[in-house]
């Protein structure tokens, strides 16, 4: 069988994630907005590491870098640099309590975002601004959340 | 089923091909320039997401408009008229001054200008990217939008178009980073090069000398010089000037006229030079008269 249970729910968590990444924000709470596709791609690959791979990840990479009109590639590069270690020890942070879970959030979040600046800084001298940095802080308090509403989306539509 | 063991080829080699793959597309975009058919079609594709992007707003703004009272939209009414009527009064005077400046410019001997035609369009999202200032706009290719165009709000110039799609188009502000933007002084005619920071409010004037005459406060409208943006719209206003003999040029900020964090509503420009010529949509006028008459 090529479609597997829970494929709608599935593609419905992405597109949220994409729409929460491009949707209008008062400007003040702009620079906060919490990094929702790595939130929730770091989400899918740690629940389903034989499910959601290298090959998703790159296709939403290529679906960011359209909706935030960088050049094609730098959303992706930087997203599979980051779920890499992710899948590689899925288990192990799969019994993290929330705490060490928004650590290590913060962290890949951090490396994405890091990986990010330095290819735009390669390919379009774009100039490093701490402002860029502060959605770590608001995905590392936002990963609980994000955590147990999507756990309970997975159980509920039977995801696996 | 999952299994225990790993089938196909190892984790690591698929990141590598993946990231291959993601590397091939970013040379062929940034170092070839061939992905631009594909981007514009990819945009029309990812379109729907950027209008879910927008719809809370839209049904806010929705029920906002259904709540306002008579009374209320009866006092905006009144002052709308009340604006209304001294614009009428100063759009006298400037046509006025437009028919002399016509024939001044005729008896110069130089090219009379041509009036430019107008479209106005919603923000449909916004880039969040520091590095990137962008907007995507609900007009596209079909509205006859092209590439290099100049976009205002109703207070000065926001920026240009960077791509279109079929029913979007991306603008790219005129605080992005690699934006520049050739101004001229108000009060005094001196040129200069205004770029973006990556800071909606401020753009950095480029080369000052220390000698030079700018002051703060000074209004730097767009020269015309360069192309895109035709002459005579108000930018930027300069807000700092420092000249630290130390460096090699003075360091002067200037904050956007335009309110770039805030646009909802842009205006589309096509200067009297374009082959493009706008397709405004057919269905607006009677919608707009329908939403009037429920309104009654």
């Amino acid at each position: 069988m090529w479609i597997k249970s829970g494929l709608l729910p599935l593609l419905t968590s992405y597109v949220v994630a994409l729409v929460l990444m491009v949707m209008p924000m008062p400007a003040f709470m702009e620079a906060w907005r919490p990094d929702w596709l790595s939130l929730v791609i770091i989400y899918w690959v740690m629940a389903l590491p034989h499910r959601v791979g290298m090959g998703s990840v790159l296709v939403l990479g290529l679906a960011a870098d359209i909706l935030m009109g960088s050049v094609f590639g730098i959303y992706a590069t930087a997203l599979l640099i980051m779920a890499y270690p992710a899948i590689r020890h899925f288990q192990r942070i799969r019994n993290y309590s929330f705490t060490q879970q928004a650590l290590v959030v913060a962290i890949l979040v951090m490396v994405k975002r890091v990986i990010v600046y330095e290819l735009e800084h390669v390919l379009n001298d774009a100039v490093f601004q701490l402002a860029y940095l502060y959605p770590v802080i608001s995905s590392a308090i936002a990963w609980p959340w994000v955590y147990l509403i999507l756990r309970k989306y997975r159980r509920h539509y039977l995801v696996r | 089923m999952k299994s225990l063991f790993e089938r196909g080829p190892t984790l690591l080699s698929r990141l590598v091909m993946a990231l291959i793959c993601a590397a091939t597309l970013m040379f062929l975009d940034h170092r070839l320039n061939t992905m631009q058919p594909v981007r514009s079609f990819l945009s029309t594709v990812v379109a729907p997401v950027q209008y879910l992007a927008v719809l809370p707003q839209e049904v806010l703004d929705r029920l906002v408009y259904l709540s306002t009272t008579r009374t209320t939209l009866r006092e905006e009414n009144v002052q709308l008229k009340q604006q209304l009527q001294e614009l009428e009064m100063a759009v006298q005077r400037l046509n006025f001054l437009e028919n002399e400046n016509d024939r001044l410019r005729q008896l110069l001997g130089s090219d009379v200008r041509q009036e430019s035609r107008r479209m106005a369009a919603e923000v449909v999202s916004v880039a969040t990217d520091p590095f990137s200032h962008q907007v995507v706009i609900n007009k596209g290719s079909t509205n006859g939008v092209y590439d290099g165009q100049p976009v205002l709000d109703n207070r000065g110039i926001v920026g240009q178009i960077i791509s279109v799609g079929r029913g979007t188009a991306r603008v790219l502000l005129i605080s992005d980073q690699s934006h520049a933007i050739s101004l001229r002084a108000e009060r005094n005619d001196i040129r200069v090069l205004a770029r973006g920071t990556g800071d909606l409010q401020q753009l950095e004037l480029m080369f000052i000398p220390h000698s030079s005459e700018l002051e703060v406060g000074d209004k730097l409208m767009s020269s015309g010089l360069g192309g895109v943006f035709p002459e005579g719209y108000p930018v930027a206003e300069i807000i700092s000037i420092d000249r630290d003999e130390r460096l090699q040029y003075a360091r002067v900020l200037a904050r956007p006229f335009a309110q770039l964090d805030r646009i909802r509503t842009v205006l589309l420009l096509w200067p009297a030079s374009a082959t493009e010529t706008p397709v405004y949509d057919e269905v607006k006028s009677p919608a707009l008269e329908k939403e009037s008459t429920n309104v009654d």
